[in-house]
């Protein structure tokens, strides 16, 4: 194929979008899928926060059962955490979940065990010294834990949990596999109901779907990178 | 469990193992190399070539790889362009992880102090001979927790290969719970072998991260 063919390729695969009402049912895929993202990671931070202070207390028992959970969340590819959901826990208890029912359990509990690892480590940085001049000036265990430890730890965690979370909308895109129609399929859709008449709609379609993924992680990222230097400063 | 059957598919999961390890580390090793091409763009400032890799980095960083999989594997024919899957998943794998072997090695590259460049400058470094003796070894033992993580992370997202029609880990066990309905046995294999390949790494990283936490403190 030589340019100039690429080019009407490229332009009649384009025109896919703007067929029917195409470009809208993508960008109601896109809800669907930010939906799905957004109440995760909204559970995740809040359980994460208390997994990681659960993390740190000092009891020999709770030490080994945070880490196996939090290991084999980081271990396991999120997309075998949702075959154990989907496939797995239904056909073991017989029970029926939806696809959607079974990304948000999945991302949640991942999403919690990864926050919860950001959570442990920020409270482990916060130097001894905070806590001993906490104690000087008489503060109790409880007011030098919530003035002064949470404050600092959550200037650390803004960044970093700012980065999970563009982690975890990318890995939405997982959710095609377990039967929840959103972007993905609803990509998949329009390309083959056009299969006959715009064999080229795979380009515009992807295309579409790979920047609408950047629109929405970008400016995280972007804000991420930018909080994580004015803290280094 | 059905053990007859485990002992059955065995080799099957094995095979699968290995195309996961070909692949991913065929992909790691690409990225490594993009990693340290671009970080090292990025720290000496290359005009043009740097706004190029920022594009780069910041579109590969912000989109799934499995987005990156379907235009690779289903857009790209359209436009005369044919890769195979395992093309697919190898180039896939490299755009991605470039990324974050570029990030990771551009913030190792910034722990170097300025006072080592100084002092390479005074006894008469040129700039090729700073960034080969000076700046590389240092930032390489710091970024090495860094790239460790990113060696899982990259080994993770290989689950996503069977998108692309090739039979890894999932797409093995997919099949097997399609085909035998022998959905414990199948996904309790893949959690095993996903635990083969990640825990040893997973292991190392936690013992190289302590041991350069001791170094620094």
């Amino acid at each position: 194929m030589d340019n100039p063919e690429i080019l009407t390729a490229v332009t009649t695969a384009f025109s896919v979008l703007f067929k029917g009402k195409n470009f809208v049912r993508l960008l109601g895929g896109l809800g669907v899928t930010i939906w799905i993202a957004a109440l995760s990671v909204t559970l995740s931070l809040f359980l994460g926060f208390l997994f990681g202070i659960i993390m740190n207390i000092k009891n020999p028992v709770i030490k080994w059962t945070s880490h196996i959970y939090l290991e084999f969340m980081r271990i396991m590819p999120q997309m075998v955490l949702l075959f154990l959901a989907y496939f797995g826990i239904t056909h073991a208890f017989g029970l029926s979940i939806s696809g959607e029912a079974a990304s948000i359990w999945v991302f949640t509990l991942w999403g919690t065990a990864e926050m919860g690892d950001l959570v442990r480590g920020a409270l482990q940085s916060i130097p001894k010294h905070q806590y001993e001049s906490g104690r000087a000036i008489g503060l109790t265990e409880r007011q030098i834990f919530f003035y002064i430890i949470i404050p600092q730890t959550i200037k650390r965690l803004v960044p970093l949990s700012m980065n999970l979370i563009t982690r975890m909308i990318k890995t939405t895109s997982l959710v095609v596999f377990v039967g929840v129609i959103e972007v993905v399929k609803i990509g998949q859709q329009i390309i083959e109901a056009n299969r006959l008449t715009i064999p080229t709609a795979s380009i515009a379609v992807y295309g579409v779907i790979f920047f609408m993924y950047f629109i929405v992680c970008w400016p995280l990222s972007l804000a991420a990178d930018k909080i994580e230097k004015r803290n280094k400063n | 469990m059905d053990f007859n059957f485990i002992k059955e598919v065995i080799p099957m999961y094995g095979e699968a193992t290995l195309l996961t390890l070909r692949i991913g580390f065929t992909g790691i090793i690409l990225s490594f190399l993009t990693g340290i091409f671009c970080a090292i763009v990025r720290y000496g400032k290359i005009p043009v070539l740097n706004l190029i890799v920022r594009i780069y980095t910041e579109l590969s960083r912000n989109t799934p790889l499995l987005i990156q999989l379907f235009f690779l594997y289903f857009a790209l024919p359209r436009m005369g362009i044919k890769l195979t899957g395992e093309q697919c998943g190898i180039i896939g794998l490299t755009f991605l992880g470039g990324s974050y072997m570029t990030e990771t090695f551009r913030s190792s590259l910034e722990t170097v102090g300025k006072n080592q460049l100084e002092s390479g400058m005074c006894i008469g470094l040129n700039k090729r001979q700073l960034v080969q003796y000076v700046v590389l070894p240092q930032a390489m033992a710091v970024s090495v927790p860094g790239l460790v993580a990113n060696i899982i992370f990259l080994l993770k997202e290989t689950s996503v290969f069977s998108a692309v029609a090739l039979a890894d880990l999932m797409y093995v066990a997919k099949d097997l719970i399609g085909l035998y309905y022998k959905t414990e046995e199948s996904l309790l294999l893949l959690v095993i072998a996903y635990f083969v390949i990640l825990l040893p790494i997973s292991f190392a990283a936690y013992f190289i991260e302590k041991k350069v936490n001791f170094n620094r403190s």
